[in-house]
């Protein structure tokens, strides 16, 4: 009876609380990595057409964002959150973070990318990490650029290629997953080994590989791990106009490796209305769209157009690698500590 | 009677602690050791396993070689640079020694990411060094590798900790009473011999003091050892944060950061021990005795060459950053190998600008602004906490609870950035502490940073207040908040102006903890240039470059206010 009277009188209270204020805006709290961008008019939309105000926490890196919403799981820092991708989902999915939400817009999204059977982490966008090369450098000397793993071992490559350190960065433990996929298990070493052996160099971020060590930014290689979508913003933010990329991508078979980022409920969150429509914001087209120049990834919306300028200029990869986040997060510290002890050592 | 005044003393001194205990122990103790607890509880109950892993592993225990290793040469060559400059600014008075001092103490306050790209754009394969050997003596690649090595950490170690050598060996020295040596010389010992046997003994506690303190920095290194020196190094703090971020060994890495504070805790105990031994005077003569003009040639060529070396390393990779900013570099289609460069303020001007009307694109202007916001809460913050701990430390060194409670404040320096972030995700969580999302953990993060400094440069100047001036003050019937007033406040007012211009200038450069929490709407400068940097496109780059050389202008303006108004008294740093 007790219980009764305290259940009824705080429904009361709820619903008198939502009907006080139907003017002032609800809050709605998103945990998103630092590599988050979104256009002003788009937000105007949703707050808009929702009455709401959203705010933004950035967090860190991917993995450092992700590590607080896990450590803060008891008392959610944010109603949604969004950039986990799928080397990191298995994490966020066995401390279960996420509540479940069937979205009526996951029919527009292949099902490739739904990699969360019971859709508590749903996908948002999806991008790939390729080698891009400098097209003048190749020219130049006559050769043609890498197409597939299996061509950096060529002679011809020897000294010309720069990746990221699997351990500090994103981008370098996607190619070594790439490689994993590639090779398999048992034969990814031996690669890896070779690649030493012709002459590789391995920085620690994507920073000094891109910005140092790669020849369009004056360093020695023009080999440089990144994405697929980096000749479009080299189009985009040229210091000088230009009508086409200095960079391109080798996209063979099996060579880039496919990164899908997802979005999230987070359990506990007192806004579980607003917070569903924010995530079928993210779906819609209106979202979709916006993100491919605001953060050069692609929309997994099918409906999502795409800047002319994105597609006519983004790298188109071949039969990207996959590996199912499971095996990535069962295997992730050995492969990792494999790695390092045959390339770094 | 005398014991009732000790006691009330004691007392006061405890009451001049209450602000930064209560700071350090809500915004340091308390979420680290909330993040220490909840990690080694994920060790599923037995709270031994990380730390023998950590000892049984070998991989783990290289680090924690490697961490010591590095830190100690680095040190030794701070110190080989820092002490004969030291020397000649203790010794001699000459023109521009003020400007030579704040240009100095420039990098120890910029972040390293700015660091890593004035490195470069000196060193690196299209630095002005390797740029200028290729096109002398006609080579088709550039001859000098510099990233990736350990020559990279050391020498950017040596680039950030030299000032301090400077600041405190420097300024002892040159108040030590002349007329030891001279007299030394006079029963017949020579320079060196002078300097070995009367000068080095009574400097030996400060030179340790600030070995102690650079050792420290050099030991809690990250961003230059995980940018510089590249995958083949990891320090125990690179570890902490690959173990916490890529791996999620969450009890690991916490009994890395245990063990990194414990070895801090012994470094700042000692360093606190030494400091409070040469803070006492012997019996200090001021500048004006102690110091001549630079006469002979030789001794001119000598002073000249030192401060050659001193500013080349100190001034060269800015000032090779600051050029970098105002040139175009762009390869040209089908001539690799050749450039167009050309000078241009175009990354200048696009600053204030949003190509792609991103909500919180804060353009690069406005995180100047942001900045200095955050920095102006960071001084009074630091100020209104260190100063009364500074009151406390001066006014009675050999208390118990002194002795005590020194150390701690330096223990902030001991602890990673990733731990003490994801600290404050678990601990301030709850009403009238939910600080997590504030806009206030900013400040606060930069206030636990610059607190140390503020503190240690405010203690020598009050201290430096003669007890008489007090005593006099009240027996011509002046009340105690009066004599503050009126006499302890004027003296202490350019010490106040020092220390808050050091929370400033740390403020301004923070970057490590304020990447964990600053929200995305209010970057700071080194935020902004994380986030240029960060992409592809040739325009992100230039404007990176030019954001760093406004915020190198600002910091050097700041330690030049430092010199300017330093009391001619000793400071710590």
């Amino acid at each position: 009876m007790k219980k009764f009277v305290v259940l009824v009188f705080v429904l009361v209270l709820l619903v008198s609380c939502q009907a006080k204020t139907p003017g002032a805006p609800q809050e709605l709290k998103v945990m998103v990595h630092d590599s988050f961008a979104i256009s002003e008019d788009v937000i105007a939309d949703f707050e808009q057409e929702n009455n709401a105000k959203v705010s933004f926490l950035a967090s860190g890196d991917a993995g450092t964002a992700l590590n607080k919403a896990i450590l803060a799981k008891d008392n959610p820092l944010a109603d949604v959150f969004y950039g986990v991708d799928n080397t990191f989902l298995s994490r966020a999915l066995q401390e279960g973070i996420f509540e479940a939400y069937q979205s009526p817009l996951l029919e527009k999204i292949p099902d490739e990318f739904q990699l969360d059977p019971d859709n508590r982490a749903l996908p948002v966008d999806y991008g790939d990490v390729c080698l891009n090369y400098d097209i003048a450098y190749f020219t130049d000397k006559g050769i043609m650029p890498p197409q597939t793993l299996e061509d950096l071992l060529k002679p011809e490559y020897k000294g010309l290629v720069v990746v990221q350190n699997p351990a500090t960065s994103s981008p370098g433990l996607a190619f070594l997953l790439a490689t994993i996929a590639h090779f398999g298990e048992d034969g990814y070493l031996d690669y890896w080994e070779s690649l030493v052996a012709n002459d590789l160099l391995v920085v620690n971020d994507w920073n000094t590989a891109y910005y140092t060590e790669f020849t369009r930014s004056g360093g020695t290689r023009p080999l440089v791990l990144s994405y697929a979508s980096s000749p479009v913003a080299e189009v985009l933010f040229a210091s000088e106009p230009v009508s086409e990329p200095p960079t391109g991508a080798v996209t063979g078979p099996g060579s880039c490796f496919r990164q899908v980022e997802y979005a999230g409920i987070l359990k506990g969150t007192k806004q579980h209305d607003l917070a569903e429509k924010w995530i079928d914001f993210m779906l819609s087209p209106t979202f979709q769209e916006d993100v491919p120049l605001q953060m050069f990834v692609l929309p997994v919306n099918d409906e999502a157009k795409l800047d002319p300028t994105f597609s006519q200029f983004t790298a188109q990869p071949q039969e990207p690698a996959f590996l199912d986040p499971e095996t990535i997060s069962a295997n992730r510290e050995k492969w990792i500590s494999a790695w390092t002890e045959a390339v770094i050592r | 009677m005398i014991a009732s005044r000790t006691s009330q003393r004691s007392l006061l001194t405890l009451l001049l602690w209450v602000p930064a205990l209560v700071f350090l122990g809500l915004f340091f103790l308390y979420p680290l050791s909330s993040i220490l607890k909840v990690s080694l509880e994920r060790a599923q109950g037995n709270f031994l396993a990380p730390f023998i892993e950590v000892i049984q592993s070998p991989s783990t225990r290289q680090v924690i070689g490697f961490t010591f290793y590095q830190a100690l040469i680095s040190t030794v060559l701070t110190l080989l640079l820092g002490l004969p400059v030291a020397y000649l600014m203790a010794h001699y008075a000459f023109r521009g020694k003020a400007l030579i001092q704040a240009l100095s103490g420039v990098p120890f306050v910029m972040p390293t990411l700015v660091v890593a790209a004035a490195f470069n754009a000196l060193l690196g394969p299209r630095g002005w060094v390797n740029l200028g050997l290729m096109s002398v003596f006609d080579l088709a690649a550039p001859p000098i590798h510099f990233s990736n090595t350990l020559g990279a950490i050391l020498l950017a170690h040596v680039f950030y900790n030299t000032t301090i050598v400077l600041r405190s060996v420097g300024d002892f020295w040159s108040h030590l009473d002349p007329r030891l040596v001279q007299s030394a010389q006079v029963l017949g010992a020579n320079r060196w011999q002078a300097i070995r046997q009367v000068s080095l003994p009574l400097l030996m506690p400060v030179i340790a003091s600030s070995a102690l303190l650079v050792f420290l920095f050099d030991f809690t290194s990250f961003a230059v050892v995980l940018i510089l020196g590249g995958p083949r190094f990891a320090t125990m703090e690179v570890e902490i944060y690959n173990q916490t971020v890529s791996m999620f060994n969450l009890p690991l890495a916490a009994a890395l950061a245990i063990l990194q504070l414990f070895f801090t805790l012994i470094m700042t105990t000692g360093y606190s021990r030494l400091a409070n031994r040469s803070s006492r005077p012997l019996s200090l003569r001021s500048h004006t005795v102690t110091q001549r003009p630079l006469a002979s040639w030789r001794s001119r060529l000598w002073a000249g060459l030192l401060i050659a070396v001193l500013l080349l390393l100190m001034t060269a990779p800015l000032l090779a950053l600051a050029a970098r900013s105002i040139t175009q570099f762009e390869t040209v289609r089908g001539q690799a190998g050749s450039i167009f460069q050309g000078l241009t303020l175009d990354y200048y001007r696009e600053l204030n600008h949003n190509p792609r009307q991103s909500l919180f694109y804060a353009t690069p202007l406005t995180s100047i602004a942001i900045s200095l916001g955050y920095a102006s809460l960071t001084i009074v913050l630091a100020l209104a906490i260190g100063l009364p701990a500074a009151w406390a430390l001066a006014s009675d060194s050999s208390s118990r609870l002194n002795r005590l409670l020194d150390p701690l404040l330096m223990l902030p320096l001991g602890a990673s950035a990733v731990t003490l972030g994801l600290g404050f995700i678990i601990a301030l969580d709850e009403p009238p502490l939910d600080l997590r999302t504030s806009v206030l953990l900013v400040p606060l993060a930069h206030t636990l940073v610059a607190f140390p400094f503020v503190v240690r440069s405010l203690v020598p100047a009050i201290r430096s207040i003669r007890p008489r001036l007090r005593q006099a003050a009240s027996v011509l019937g002046a009340s105690p908040l009066q004599v503050f007033r009126l006499v302890d406040l004027p003296l202490v007012g350019r010490a106040l102006l020092v220390a808050g211009t050091f929370a400033f200038a740390i403020s301004l450069g923070e970057f490590g903890a304020t990447a964990l929490i600053a929200r995305p709407e209010y970057p700071t400068i080194p935020v902004a240039i994380y986030r240029l940097i960060g992409q592809p496109g040739a325009v992100f780059y230039g404007q990176a470059m030019a954001l760093s050389t406004i915020l190198m202008v600002v910091t050097a303006a700041g330690m030049l206010a430092i010199e300017h108004f330093r009391l001619p008294g000793m400071g710590d740093f």
